[in-house]
């Protein structure tokens, strides 16, 4: 369904550890909303010299107030610091949902979700669509500190197995979340990986994923101007069904890819055989 | 009552002067699922070039005080795949198009020109002149009256007769009057200004620049009294050659401006990342702004900043 812009307003605020967590009343975004989905906020107000809204991952809807989304985020600029200071009764203004969802599986298969840092948040949605659908769920969460782990608590209470990870070992098993990604796809018997997270852990995810001859879905995070399509600064290099790479847009192609499919070693590059790469490759390819 | 919005590209009459900005709507697929894109005056496509094209590394853009640096280097998918896939979607939905079109040398332009304004529904064609001219180590065609009028007459030659040809210029150059009378002067029917500013910016945590790229170009309200600027000098010089005026228009008023100054019609760029209906606002705002001035047409507030003060009123200042 196609996005909406839409004036909301802030239901709560409260700080989860080192994140902000907000509820916006937002109706049209969150009846349109599928796991995976995320949503671009203008942040600074009507005389801001912010022009770029922020675009966040949809954590979670609830259809109190005509439907309610949930933001996840931790305070990186000036746009992010100016959203913690939100309080309740003001107002926001959304566009979304945008980017293409997580693929769901027809079968009731075994899903492992990763998710690091503020990334586990859109991954707490997807595990409610796939347990309807009757699909076993294992997470592995995991940050560089226990106050940085988002959801610890809901995924223990969701999954099957819930294994958490943190640099500094204040959490959970000290490491990354791939580091244990290995052992929780043997012992979950894992059909498919669903992961957010940072591009150099998606990487590894991909690259594990990959070895146990499995599919991972990654969501991935590339600075974004305008979220919808329009601008084209957002791309990263992708393996089409053709064979062919393209610097495809990750707003509206994605943010979820196949893993296999991202270039992972080429991202911030215009890889010399990709479509249209200078000195490469001239036109597109079959009839 | 309402004023009369029609506006014209030359000889090509569109229903209202509110366009999109090249670059800043792709092919205008993505915006119609936010509204119908016929009520745009006209869709201004992303550059089309001869072959596809990947753009440069990202991050491609930053932002910037009340602006955006971008070096997205004109991603796209070469003119066939245009002419196959975008411009009948445009045609379809009926809405003006206004094809721009990129070009590393004078018979890139000339072969673009040629196949793009070949089809039906194109109603102007934009020549991007910020690019690098290969056959001049890489200096922007836009920079040098020369190569600009050398690009416009071989386009003007190459495009349909019935087509209109707008050079868009740039504003980084010493004096933009010169150069726009070299464009009108080989041809070109109407003018484009402006296109973003050469900029940077760097990541002082990283200490790195902030695009890949290096340096980008700068848009947005941050870049627009230098987009009125030029309008009004070369509107000044060349009063009667239509103007397609932008840069950093986010309301009503910002497009009244332009027009003041002496835009046609104005086109919408990077205030479209961050509202997608700014076209359709902004036309609406500057439906009421007319109407609040008593302005019937909009054609009679073109360059109506330019008209000599009343007599009274010069004497009063300099009192
Ligand atoms: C699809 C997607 C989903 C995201 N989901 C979340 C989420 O759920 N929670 C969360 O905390 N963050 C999320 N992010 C990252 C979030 O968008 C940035 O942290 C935020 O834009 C930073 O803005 P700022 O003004 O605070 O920082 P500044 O550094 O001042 O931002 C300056 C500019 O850079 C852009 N930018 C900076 N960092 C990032 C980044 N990491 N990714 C994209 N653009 C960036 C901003 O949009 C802005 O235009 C997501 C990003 C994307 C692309
Ligand atoms: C992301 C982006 C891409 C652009 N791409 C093009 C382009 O392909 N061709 C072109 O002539 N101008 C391009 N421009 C320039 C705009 O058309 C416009 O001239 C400029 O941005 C000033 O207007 P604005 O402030 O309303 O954005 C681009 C601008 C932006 C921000
Ligand atoms: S952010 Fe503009 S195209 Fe993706």
């Amino acid at each position: 369904m196609a996005p909406v812009q839409v004036t909301g307003t802030v239901l709560t605020i409260r700080q989860v550890d080192a994140y902000h967590a907000m509820t916006v009343v937002a109706p049209g975004i969150a009846e349109r909303f599928k796991a995976g989905h995320f949503t671009a906020v203008a942040v600074g107000g009507a005389e801001t010299s912010m022009l770029l809204r922020r675009c966040l991952s949809i954590h979670d809807v609830k259809p109190d107030y005509g439907g309610t989304v949930e933001l996840v985020f931790s305070v990186q600029g000036r746009g992010t610091a100016w959203l913690a200071d939100r309080r309740v009764r003001d107002s926001l203004d959304l566009v979304g949902p945008l980017g293409r969802p997580f693929p769901l599986p027809r079968d009731p298969v075994h899903c492992l979700l990763v998710g690091s840092g503020y990334g586990s948040a859109p991954l707490f949605p997807l595990a409610d669509a796939l347990q309807a659908r009757g699909c076993r769920v294992d997470f592995i969460l995991g940050a560089p500190s226990a106050d940085r782990v988002f959801g610890a608590l809901r995924a223990r209470r969701m999954g099957e197995t819930t294994t958490l990870t943190t640099d500094d070992g204040s959490l959970g098993m000290r490491g990354s979340v791939t580091d244990m990604l290995p052992h929780v796809i043997a012992d979950s018997q894992a059909d498919v990986v669903y992961a957010c997270a940072p591009m150099a852990v998606l990487r590894s995810v991909a690259a594990v994923a990959a070895r146990h001859g499995i599919p991972a879905m990654v969501s991935v995070e590339e600075a974004m101007a305008c979220g919808i399509g329009v601008c084209m600064s957002c791309v990263l290099p992708v393996v089409g069904d053709d064979g062919i790479t393209r610097l495809v847009r990750s707003c509206v192609d994605g943010p979820v890819f196949r893993g296999e499919r991202v270039r992972f070693d080429d991202v911030g590059t215009i890889p010399f055989d990709a479509l249209g790469a200078p000195g490469g490759r001239l036109a597109e390819a079959g009839p | 009552m309402s004023p009369d919005m029609r506006a014209r590209l030359a000889h090509v009459e569109l229903a209202n002067p509110v366009l999109t900005a090249s670059g800043c709507a792709a092919f205008g697929r993505e915006l119609s699922q936010f509204f119908d894109v016929s009520r745009l005056g006209a869709v201004v496509t992303k550059s089309v070039t001869l072959a596809p094209r990947a753009g440069r590394p990202t991050p491609r853009v930053a932002e910037t005080p009340s602006g955006m640096l971008n070096s997205v280097g004109l991603q796209g998918p070469g003119v066939e795949a245009f002419l196959r896939r975008d411009l009948p979607w445009l045609t379809a939905h009926g809405v003006p198009v206004v094809v721009s079109i990129a070009g590393s040398s004078v018979a890139e332009y000339a072969e673009l020109a040629r196949r793009v304004s070949a089809e039906s529904g194109v109603a102007a064609v934009e020549v991007n002149l910020s690019c690098p001219n290969v056959e001049d180590r890489g200096r922007r065609f836009a920079s040098d009256a020369g190569a600009a009028s050398d690009v416009v007459s071989a386009v003007r030659t190459h495009c349909r007769f019935d087509v209109p040809v707008f050079a868009k210029l740039s504003a980084d150059v010493t004096d933009v009057v010169p150069i726009a009378k070299a464009c009108v002067d080989a041809g070109a029917e109407g003018l484009s200004m402006i296109n973003t500013i050469l900029g940077m910016a760097v990541d002082v945590d990283t200490m790195r620049p902030s695009l890949a790229g290096g340096t980008g170009g700068l848009s947005g309200p941050a870049v627009r009294p230098v987009a009125v600027r030029c309008i009004w000098q070369v509107y000044a010089a060349l009063p009667g050659v239509p103007i397609i005026g932008m840069g950093g228009v986010a309301t009503g008023r910002d497009a009244l401006e332009l027009i003041l100054a002496g835009a046609c019609v104005v086109s919408v760029g990077t205030a479209i990342f961050h509202d997608p209906y700014a076209c359709i606002r902004i036309l609406r705002e500057l439906e009421e702004l007319l109407e609040q001035r008593g302005v019937e047409r909009l054609s009679d507030a073109i360059g109506l900043a330019h008209r000599a003060l009343p007599r009274h009123r010069t004497e009063e200042n300099h009192l």
